[in-house]
């Protein structure tokens, strides 16, 4: 293996004096052994990367001709979708930016559930990228805030009451948030400021998630550790071009939204200006925060819906200890796979009770649904694992891949 | 090859996305209101390749300054946007002058008025929201420029609404004033009937039956909300054009790079 | 490059990969340096503000000797209504020995009306003199105090630091006493 760069002078002066090719090379280069068994799941979390930059990127550029005030925002707004140059792709990019960067952190959590990236060594790994997930909500609300429709302004009127719940200081919270006795033009002026902030914040933090990550290395779809250099292959040029390529799938579908459906994922409401005297009928959060607000409705009391809210993300957070199987990936516990994707089926469910108001049936199905599950993580996850008898594991990760790799290409050449 | 989902996961993948695709096409329709499912007439704007007809642009411009802008503003609607709809700069300097708009202070500090020029907006036919509650029976007539975005359903509400007076069943109480018309959320609408047979002499000759000015005067207002969109289909058809190209070669290069790993 | 990788021996099929790789980094760079367009563009005049780039004034006001000052894109722009003495003054130079020779006849389009951007052409600064009190410099015109630029009743520099003469914007007589300035 060759070491970074040599034979190019230029690199080699720059390498001797602050070794970044070396270091990239050990970060996302040849010299970063990968598990040769990854498959396309494991794409996410370039792609949340990507996403991120797109997001920072198209949202600088927003910032140069929005106006956070509540008098102009909703003008400025229609003034960058109208005549500033190219204003439009940039906004949609952004508006549906955000639908994709949850899009893909959200396969990439349920990636991990799966195949228990969450457990020894990876605790901090998994609580570093929850914490991430917590700043994209707090940076999509205050973002979703900023065009200053109705849907913007009842949404900060909602989730900024969330805080009265809090038992006697739970008002002055409210009222300092807003800098006033209502949602308003201060309460708008400080979203944006934290809402250009968070970003960076983000960026940061994952720059530490990829930092625990590397310590210990990726996990893989068995689940088992790296014994050797023929479980690995080289991150350069084999993850690469394989996240390049899921780089391309992900930019199509971007483009149909951006492009083809520009306002499907957002809602109609929010072309209308903001007005305080008003609420729309139905007022929903966007679709990644839908399952979060069923389980806030579920709880018929105020501090109980707000308690369950946080603790639906909370339980995440314990799923290390909760999940008291010793064996990582759900392809080995054919008991505990079913309980997963039940699991996904019932925030699907909690996602579309959600979308419908709280009236007739769907109370009682969200509350069901709520009920299943915190089931789920702090009952179902650790006696699973207590009485469940894994299926055998393979003896590497090597030999796995060679199983099954096996028939893969056989059938491959049979098919050439 | 070994980058492949262990086919256990294939179907519930499948299932999952399919799940997704039928919340999300069951969202919108859950918010779009009380009233009736709008109908479709079809317009050329819609589809990836649609483009608006020009003709009905500029027939629905006039049908909006003849019968809507009598009580509906668009303050995001520009002369100079004219241009866009097809009119040469004359002609749009000629629209553009038959209003007044205001200016100033003079020197004098006084405000005046004056014919507009293509860089002004459309003037609003009430002074504030109050004026316009005041005039309209206490309903507030909403501006137009977005109203195609701001409704669920879209063109075809608009077109809908417009086309869907009826009388009203027996057993409805109308209110003072108001009319019935079951495509509005809850039926009863402030709004009177604004399209009537031949309300508009159209300066091209067509035949202004209400079908066509409501048809002409809905892609002007998709127009008003939209004035990117065939800017947005046309550069659409370039970009996906050239990453589904990209992606192909990108396949095509890790299955080079991936075929010695065994 | 690993050794899992190096498959010599495949002249024919080794350089067939090197095209391709070559062909999807180019492809890749085209697209990606096409995608920044936008994000370029964006920083220029939108269209709103592209659509002010006329300003119409009307002179009927302005008495001899005065001077108006009105916003054109963001700019001052120096109307001045000359009197005779100016105008003679600004006729009787040797154009071959100013730093940036123009007659003063290339610069108006009616003798009394001079119409000029009033940036100076150093570093930016609007210039003092429209106002009766204000400086004027050695030559009567126009002085710029940021870095002492001298300019004469017809708005022609003639002292200091600055390259050129005060510009002159595109403008049209509407009618004797309304111009069009853009």
């Amino acid at each position: 293996m060759s070491s970074p760069g040599s034979g190019n002078r230029i690199v080699q002066w720059i390498e001797y004096r602050l070794p970044i090719f070396s270091w990239l090379d050990h970060s996302v280069g040849s010299g970063y052994p990968a598990p040769k068994n990854l498959n396309y799941l494991w794409n996410m979390g370039s792609l949340a990367g990507a996403a991120l930059v797109i997001q920072i990127v198209t949202g600088i550029v927003l910032a140069m001709h929005y106006v956070p005030h509540g008098d102009m925002a909703f003008d400025s707004v229609e003034h960058i979708m109208r005549d500033v140059n190219y204003g439009w792709l940039i906004r949609y990019i952004h508006a549906n930016g955000a639908s994709m960067f949850f899009l893909v952190v959200y396969i990439h959590v349920f990636r991990g559930l799966y195949y228990g990236s969450y457990k020894y060594p990876r605790e901090l790994l998994w609580w570093i990228g929850l914490a991430i997930m917590l700043l994209m909500m707090a940076t999509a609300f205050m973002g979703y805030v900023l065009p200053w429709g109705q849907m913007s302004f009842w949404a900060a009127t909602v989730i900024t009451n969330l805080f009265s719940a809090i038992p006697l200081i739970g008002d002055p919270i409210v009222t300092w948030l807003w800098g006033g006795f209502a949602v308003d033009s201060p309460t708008l002026q400080r979203f944006f400021s934290l809402h250009y902030l968070l970003p960076f914040v983000i960026a940061g933090v994952v720059i530490v998630h990829i930092w625990a990550l590397h310590t210990h290395g990726s996990n893989n779809p068995a689940g088992i550790d790296v014994k050797g250099p023929q479980d690995t292959i080289p991150f350069n040029p084999y993850y690469t071009v394989k996240d390049l390529l899921g780089l391309g799938v992900f930019l199509i579908v971007f483009a149909y939204w951006v492009f083809y459906n520009p306002n499907y994922l957002g809602h109609p409401d929010n072309y209308i200006p903001a007005n305080p005297l008003q609420t729309p009928p139905h007022i929903v959060p966007e679709w990644y925060l839908l399952p979060y607000y069923a389980i806030l409705r579920a709880i018929p009391d105020k501090l109980g819906g707000v308690v369950a809210m946080g603790a639906a993300i909370g339980v995440l957070f314990l799923i290390p200890w909760l999940d008291t199987s010793r064996v990582r990936s759900a392809t080995f516990r054919p008991i505990y796979r079913q309980f997963y994707w039940i699991l996904i089926a019932d925030i699907l469910v909690l996602g579309w009770v959600g979308a419908n108001p709280p009236e007739g049936h769907f109370i009682l199905i969200g509350q069901l649904a709520t009920a299943y599950y915190f089931l789920h993580f702090i009952v179902i996850m650790p006696f699973v694992g207590w009485f469940e008898t894994p299926r055998q594991l393979p003896d590497s990760i090597a030999t796995s891949v060679l199983d099954k790799g096996g028939g893969v290409d056989s059938a491959k050449e049979g098919a050439q | 090859m070994t980058g492949r989902c262990p086919t256990i996961f294939v179907r519930p993948v499948l299932a999952v996305v399919a799940a997704c695709l039928a919340l999300l096409a069951a969202g919108p329709l859950m918010a779009a209101g009380d009233g009736r499912a709008p109908k479709s007439p079809g317009f050329s704007f819609q589809g990836p390749f649609g483009t608006y007809d020009r003709a009905e642009l500029q027939r629905g411009f006039q049908v909006y300054q003849e019968v809507c802008a009598t009580c509906h503003a668009l303050k995001y609607f520009a002369f100079r946007n004219l241009r866009s709809i097809g009119f040469d700069e004359m002609q749009a300097k000629a629209i553009a002058a038959q209003y007044e708009v205001t200016d100033g202070p003079d020197e004098e500090g006084e405000m005046f008025e004056r014919p507009a020029v293509l860089a002004d907006y459309m003037p609003a036919p009430f002074a504030n929201d109050n004026a316009a509650r005041a005039a309209n029976n206490g309903s507030l007539p909403p501006d137009l420029s977005l109203i195609v975005k701001a409704r669920a359903g879209g063109e075809d509400y608009v077109f809908s609404l417009l086309t869907g007076y009826e009388d009203p069943p027996a057993d409805v109480e109308l209110g003072e004033g108001m009319s019935y018309n079951p495509y509005y959320d809850g039926s009863q609408i402030a709004m009177p009937p604004p399209l009537v047979e031949d309300g508009v002499e159209y300066a091209d000759g067509t035949k202004a039956s209400v079908e066509r000015m409501a048809r002409d005067v809905t892609t002007f207002l998709t127009w008003a909300a939209e004035p990117e969109m065939e800017a947005r289909k046309r550069m659409g058809i370039k970009v996906m054009t050239f990453l589904v190209l990209l992606t192909v070669l990108l396949y095509m290069v890790k299955r080079k790079v991936w075929r010695d790993v065994h | 490059m690993s050794t899992t990788t190096s498959d010599g021996g495949h002249g024919d099929d080794a350089s067939r990969r090197d095209f391709l790789y070559i062909a999807t980094g180019a492809f890749g760079g085209v697209g990606t340096a096409l995608a920044a367009w936008p994000l370029v563009d964006q920083m220029n005049p939108s269209s709103d503000v592209l659509a002010l780039a006329s300003t119409e004034v009307d002179l009927s006001t302005l008495e001899e000797g005065q001077a108006v000052t009105v916003v054109w894109r963001g700019k001052p722009v120096f109307i001045r209504h000359r009197t005779a003495a100016e105008i003679e003054a600004a006729r009787n130079v040797d154009v071959g020995g100013l730093r940036d020779p123009q007659a003063d006849e290339d610069r108006v389009r009616q003798d009394k009306w001079l119409v000029m951007v009033g940036v100076c052409t150093h570093l930016g600064c609007v210039p003092l003199g429209q106002k009766a009190t204000d400086p004027q410099g050695e030559f009567g015109g126009w002085f710029c105090p940021c870095h002492g630029s001298h300019y004469d009743t017809s708005g022609r520099i003639r002292k200091g630091p600055a390259p050129e003469n005060l510009a002159v914007p595109p403008y049209e007589f509407l009618s004797d006493t309304t111009i069009k300035i853009g």
